[in-house]
């Protein structure tokens, strides 16, 4: 029985959501007897905000719920979840950014975490002295840093302009002189939340590499991703959460098919989306209140063959307001990569309005992916100006793209990538 | 120094100098706070670039630079002389206006300096504070180092206005250093204070400059502890000595002008309630501490 390096035992979070519960006022002596009250309102809310009555109240959600596990010393440990499900506060538990409600957490070993590079990075100052202000910030002393600077620098890439201060950086410069910092941190428990999305591809492969060798150190490394796949590159072992509340523990493609199976409910061609379980927490009543998925016939289905288009008919209750060029967006992943955002914001040129009980229709034509389960990841609505959040829905639904002979040549394409390669060969 | 240097690079994760280490409990936090001294030595280097960060940044990319730190006491002094000196023609304890003001502006100006950067620290770092994790307590006590240089070039400028008025030092500028550590520790307590409550509400932000300015003219800035004396009696002034830093500029002026004898009732009270100042400020912080993530 190997060491137990983090043990985490009935943990809870809870918080209140909701600044704004602003009363109806509709006379002139309510208003302004409301705004002269609003000092001790606001003193109240503001005070609210960290103060807890007992019982449960409305606007009060638990954010993880009596979620335990062990993880033994020398373990990979991916935790899944959709958005809110509990895994960022999960780690900002476990990094001490914030205290738990309920519950005990022991960490056994040196901590780092990477819930975002780049930390204290002050503009004005050079790379160099970034370095060492990030260093200590993450928790080094200066002799350390002083040790691993050249190191540091090296795999930065950014050696030419240590010197300059940070704000000449490209943005891309900035990252990987900050993720270089963080990877040399040479802790013995490692917690990492969505860091791969930084920098060009070589040095995103770069740092997948840097990650890949501190968890085959033999260091505890407890990691949070949406990307699916990386998941089960890096690890044994996952954790589900869902609604705070830890579902699946096990190993890591068990949990994926698990995270994927749970998430939507099948196949479908269609949802209702008033009631939807994975709309976002607002003060809003629901707009959203469908989701249809058609063919190039335009016949309702869940399956597209490669290559053909598919519309999403999205259906909105807007009641009696009058929408000037709102943003809609449709998000599409492939096991938790991101494939394409369809957006109003670029893809529509001119302005329109939107009102009552209206319809908005989208044609993607998709290119040639690969056949497999794809989900709505997110359909989202927001206020055209102030691009204020109207409403919210995430994992929408799922689909499937299927095979066709697309080369004639009877084959089937390769499922492990993301895309099937349109194109031809030729010989001479 | 030599061991670290030779020490086998395959076992890098085993470093006693590092700063976690040991068993990490994480609980909900219950009872009465505490200062963990340890932890806040463990992080002493974070501390020490926070302070560095502070003094580099400051005059960058400013014409005057370094002038900026005699320029403000020294701009105030020549209002203050103007207004209080000529039109208002306040008392001055026998020494020239403006030499009498700047004397008291230059520790002034630290304290207000600190009091003011401390309450916004908190929030003007926020991204720190919901990312990583160290000792919070590192945030208001920056300030109260970085301005130290500030303040002592200020200072280096008081001599020169000495010679030009002819007034000479007395043998008490030995205590200078004991009447700056009172006047470090009331910045820090109070900017301790005002910066765990302006997380929370951001009112402090706003009404912190009226404070500070209501402060300024609560302390004998722009006025000699003598008029207090002589329009309210003795007993007035040693409870208005609980403010620490009547002690400081009282002090200060005793000890380089001789204006008065040294006032070491008041500087007695001013080191008590400053202490007191200092450890309540610490404790509260640390009280408050554990709401930053959830409402900065």
């Amino acid at each position: 029985m190997s060491r137990i390096a983090i043990e985490v035992e009935n943990l809870s979070k809870r918080y209140r959501i909701g600044l704004t519960q602003e009363e109806e006022q509709d006379t002139l002596g309510g208003a302004l007897l409301s705004w002269l009250k609003a000092p001790i309102t606001n003193f109240r809310r503001l005070q609210r905000l960290s103060r807890f009555d007992d019982g449960e109240e409305a606007d009060v959600i638990w954010a993880l719920r009596d979620v335990s596990f062990q993880v033994a010393e020398g373990e990979a440990v991916g935790i899944i979840g959709r958005n809110g499900a509990g895994k960022s506060t999960l780690l900002k538990i476990l990094t001490r950014i914030t205290p738990p409600t309920t519950g005990r957490a022991v960490l056994d070993g040196r901590v780092a975490s990477l819930l975002e590079v780049g930390t204290g990075f002050h503009p004005e100052l050079t790379g160099r002295e970034n370095v060492y202000l990030n260093g200590t910030v993450l928790g080094m002393t200066a002799r350390e840093i002083d040790r691993k600077f050249d190191e540091i620098v090296e795999f930065s890439g950014v050696a030419k302009f240590i010197d300059t201060p940070v704000k000449r950086y490209s943005s891309g410069m900035r990252v990987r002189l900050a993720f270089a910092v963080a990877a040399h941190l040479d802790p013995e428990i490692l917690l990492i939340d969505e860091v791969l999305a930084v920098g060009d591809a070589q040095f995103q492969r770069k740092c997948l590499g840097k990650m890949n060798e501190i968890a085959n150190e033999g260091r505890t490394v407890l990691f949070v991703s949406h990307n699916l796949p990386s998941i089960e590159a890096l690890c044994a072992r996952a954790f589900v959460l869902d609604e705070g509340r830890l579902v699946f523990s096990g190993g890591a493609r068990e949990a994926v098919s698990f995270y994927l199976n749970r998430q939507v409910f099948g196949l479908a061609s269609g949802v209702d989306l008033r009631h939807h379980p994975h709309r976002l927490p607002g003060d809003r009543e629901p707009i959203f209140t469908s989701l249809r998925l058609l063919n190039a016939d335009g016949l309702e289905t869940s399956s597209f063959a490669i290559g053909e288009p598919i519309t999403f008919e999205l259906r909105l209750d807007l009641g009696e307001a009058e929408l000037d060029t709102p943003l809609i967006t449709i998000a599409i992943e492939k096991r938790g990569i991101p494939i394409c955002a369809l957006t109003t914001r670029f893809m529509v040129a001119q302005r329109f309005t939107l009102t009552g009980q209206a319809m908005a229709r989208c044609t993607w034509r998709p290119g040639w992916l690969t056949p497999g389960e794809y989900t709505v990841s997110r359909v989202t609505l927001k206020a055209g100006a102030s691009a204020e959040r109207l409403d919210h829905i995430e994992e929408v639904l799922a689909f499937e793209i299927v095979e066709r002979d697309v080369y004639g040549s009877g084959k089937i394409a390769r499922k492990d990538t993301l895309l099937v390669p349109n194109g031809t060969w030729q010989f001479f | 120094m030599q061991k670290t240097l030779i020490r086998p690079v395959s076992s890098p994760g085993i470093d006693n100098t590092t700063v976690a280490i040991g068993k990490i409990v994480i609980e909900p936090p219950r009872g009465l706070p505490h200062i963990n001294w340890r932890e806040l030595l463990a992080y002493r280097d974070l501390f020490y670039f926070m302070v560095r960060r502070d003094i580099q940044v400051l005059y960058r990319q400013t014409v005057l630079g370094l002038a900026w730190a005699f320029l403000r006491p020294f701009i105030s002094m020549i209002l203050f002389t103007f207004i209080f000196g000529r039109v208002a023609r306040l008392n001055s304890d026998g020494v020239p206006y403006p030499l009498f003001s700047y004397t008291a502006l230059v520790p002034w100006t630290y304290f207000a300096t600190v009091v003011q950067t401390a309450t916004t620290s908190l929030i003007t770092n926020s991204n720190m504070l919901t990312k990583v994790y160290f000792p919070r307590l590192v945030f208001p006590l920056t300030p109260v180092f970085s301005k130290l240089p500030d303040f002592l070039l200020a200072l280096g400028l008081l001599p020169v206005f000495m010679v030009v008025y002819r007034v000479w030092p007395t043998p008490y500028v030995l205590v200078l250093p004991a009447l700056v550590v009172i006047m470090a520790a009331s910045a820090a307590g109070l900017g301790m204070w005002l910066a765990a409550l302006a997380v929370q509400y951001r009112d402090v932000n706003h009404a912190s400059q009226f404070l500070i300015q209501i402060l300024m003219f609560a302390a004998p800035v722009v006025w000699p502890v003598s008029l207090m004396t002589a329009h309210f009696g003795e007993t007035a002034r040693l409870l208005y000595g609980l403010y620490p830093m009547v002690a400081v500029i009282e002090g200060f002026r005793a000890a380089l002008l001789g204006t008065v004898p040294m006032p070491w009732d008041l500087i007695g009270i001013g080191a008590v309630s400053a202490s007191l100042l200092l450890v309540s400020g610490a404790y509260y912080f640390r009280h408050m501490e554990r709401r930053f993530a959830d409402v900065a």
